[in-house]
């Protein structure tokens, strides 16, 4: 599970223009709360652990707690602020050199990030650890010789895929509805384990980002929008006229 | 002399016509940087997809036919490719962003000890360098994204990033190559391609939308949307995370995942714009967008734009468009 800003933040630019600054307000990523979610399902109905691992600064811890707190028995925190700057591949190698000595049988990770996008970290670590993957994900059921998923496909079309464990999957916004952490759990998250892996325990399996984020910066607009301003009673009827007279649907 | 190869994206035997956009854009790349271009595709029988493809200007096409690949599975198409690749021995390999590419490219590219440059909306040459340039931040934010270390390169283009109907023809060769992958290490068994049960609405047909996005903040706030809809004679629409939420039925989502539309009108409320959003509803004649957020992305692409808080501003629009209707 990820950190990711807020959607509602107003990001602003560093000095360098190399990232955001990062005095705004962090949430968990979007997808990656929908696969916790879908972890504590499978739990429900299969018995086993769920367990939460994110990569990132001290900050990061939140969303371990968070996922504690709604039901997950344990978390792995990779703490350090160089976490956030890997590439997806680094960052999926420090997964796998975290988790070595575990057992899972199933990784959730959410199809993408909010923040870059790059929709890889979950097939990398698959391709990493030597297992099968499948994406966007929108249900899974149990078989007798592993898992039958349903993947999403692009206009409205899906597909059942039959799979073996282990297995990574990522998971789609949607594929199940969100629960609230209750009172009761989140006293008991402040009890469960974390353990935390730092920089050093990992550094050896890293190798040097392949890719480079040169410089961010505001997209150039490439339309001309007509913005309408006043206050909202004016605004009403100045779009109500345009309505009329331009867009003609009155 | 460096190259370019676009693997262009065929399933279930169709070729998917958002390959010529990639096509175009690597016609471009190629051109100014020099270099040569080449396209491949991958199938069991990708024999007229590559004739197809040949129409183009590409210096020749690659239909390279492996057995174990005529269902899509990420273990036999990154296998498959990984040999190619390896003898072929491209500068840079470029694919269309699809669910497909997604599924199969980052496994590829590790399996290479190579990196994916995903989703990019175009390319851009700095000093020597060649950059890609991304969406981040969901839109609100562009980066350009260089490669370290060494070639091949991967990365893959956006829908709409670049015109596939600009696509320069041509004739070229093509090359029939035979991949062998072993069907034993392919784990994933794909089953049928569905759609769920038949939609209830069209929004194909509609003339005028009233779309909502989490900008509506409540469940019990889509009742506004509803009413402002009824006074357009609008159908009422909503991006992914309504209907996720179960706000709205599925059947009313709009966007890569949802349906595709092109009414009269497409008044968004409180949507943000995401590309995913946006490739559903970008045809639309006329589109009005009402956001409490002057930087959101949706304003890239509206004709008229509100800056302002939804609640503010659509009760006196129903005021308005029902006087004006009343008139
Ligand atoms: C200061 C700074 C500099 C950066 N410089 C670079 C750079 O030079 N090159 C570069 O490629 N990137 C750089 N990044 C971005 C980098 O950290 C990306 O987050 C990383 O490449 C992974 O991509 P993604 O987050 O888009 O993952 P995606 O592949 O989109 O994520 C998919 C899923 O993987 C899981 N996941 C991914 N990351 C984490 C995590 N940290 N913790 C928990 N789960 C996770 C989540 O479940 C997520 O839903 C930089 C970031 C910062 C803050
Ligand atoms: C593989 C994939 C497929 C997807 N398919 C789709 C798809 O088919 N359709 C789709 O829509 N999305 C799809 N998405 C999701 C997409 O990426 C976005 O997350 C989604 O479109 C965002 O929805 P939104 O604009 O409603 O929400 P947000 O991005 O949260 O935007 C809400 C907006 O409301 C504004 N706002 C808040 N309060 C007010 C107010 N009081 N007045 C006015 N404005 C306000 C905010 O400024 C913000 O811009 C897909 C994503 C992936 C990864």
């Amino acid at each position: 599970m990820k950190q990711v800003p807020q959607k509602d933040a107003p990001l602003k630019l560093n000095e360098s223009a190399t990232w955001i600054r990062d005095d705004v307000s962090y949430e968990v990523n979007e997808p990656d709360a929908y696969a916790l979610e879908e972890a504590l399902r499978q739990k429900e109905k299969h018995g086993g652990e769920v367990v939460v691992i994110t990569a990132g600064p001290a900050r990061a811890q939140t969303v371990l707690r968070e996922g504690l707190a709604k039901g997950a028995d344990r978390a792995i925190h990779l703490e350090d602020n160089g976490f956030v700057g890997l590439d997806a591949f680094n960052t999926a190698k420090a997964f796998a050199a975290a988790i070595k000595d575990e057992q899972f049988d199933l990784i959730f990770t959410g199809l993408q990030s909010d923040d870059y996008g790059y929709a890889q970290t979950g097939v990398i670590l698959a391709q990493i650890l030597g297992w099968p993957h499948a994406t966007i994900i929108m249900h899974i059921d149990k078989t007798d010789a592993g898992i039958k998923v349903k993947r999403e496909l692009e206009a409205g079309f899906f597909q059942n895929v039959d799979m073996p464990l282990p297995a990574v999957l990522t998971i789609q916004s949607g594929i199940n509805k969100l629960r609230y952490a209750t009172l009761i759990g989140i006293k008991q998250a402040k009890n469960k384990p974390l353990r935390k892996v730092t920089m050093d325990e990992v550094k050896s399996s890293l190798g040097d980002n392949m890719q480079k984020i040169e410089k961010l910066y505001i997209p150039q607009k490439t339309k001309k929008t007509e913005m309408l301003e006043g206050p909202p009673a004016e605004v009403a009827k100045k779009l109500v006229e345009k309505l009329k007279n331009e867009v003609r649907v009155l | 002399m460096s190259n370019v190869l676009v693997v262009v994206e065929q399933r279930e035997g169709k070729l998917n016509r958002v390959s010529f956009e990639t096509l175009r854009g690597a016609q471009q790349l190629a051109a100014e940087m020099g270099w040569t271009l080449e396209a491949a595709v991958l199938g069991a029988n990708p024999a007229d997809i590559a004739a197809e493809i040949a129409k183009t200007k590409v210096a020749k096409v690659y239909a390279l036919s492996c057995a174990a690949c005529e269902h899509y599975t990420p273990d036999a198409y990154a296998a498959a490719l990984k040999q190619f690749i390896e003898s072929k021995k491209p500068t840079l390999v470029l694919m269309p962003h699809t669910y497909q590419v997604r599924d199969f490219a980052p496994k590829l590219t590790t399996a290479l000890n190579r990196t994916l440059i995903s989703d990019a909306v175009g390319y851009r040459q700095d000093g020597n360098k060649l950059v890609f340039v991304r969406q981040m931040f969901q839109g609100k934010f562009a980066a350009d994204v260089s490669f370290a270390g060494e070639a091949p390169y991967f990365a893959t283009f956006q829908a709409g990033a670049f015109r596939g109907d600009q696509v320069e023809t041509g004739s070229a060769p093509v090359e029939a190559v035979t991949l062998n992958v072993d069907a034993s290490s392919i784990r994933n068994k794909p089953l049928e391609i569905f759609k769920e049960a038949k939609q209830a609405v069209d929004l194909t047909q509609a003339e005028v939308i009233v779309s909502v996005g989490r900008g509506i903040k409540e469940q019990k706030n889509i009742e506004i949307v509803q009413k402002l809809a009824e006074a357009l004679g609008a159908e009422v629409a909503a991006s992914r995370p309504i209907c996720d939420s179960g706000w709205l039925p599925m059947d009313r989502q709009v966007g890569s995942s949802g349906q595709t539309v092109a009414p009269k009108l497409y008044l968004a409320l409180g949507i943000s714009g995401a590309i995913q959003h946006i490739v559903g509803m970008k045809g639309s004649r006329s589109i009005i967008a009402i956001n409490k957020d002057a930087e959101a992305p949706i304003f890239e692409i509206a004709d008229i734009g509100i800056v302002g808080n939804l609640f503010e501003i659509v009760p006196p629009l129903i005021e308005e468009i029902k006087k004006a209707k009343g008139a």
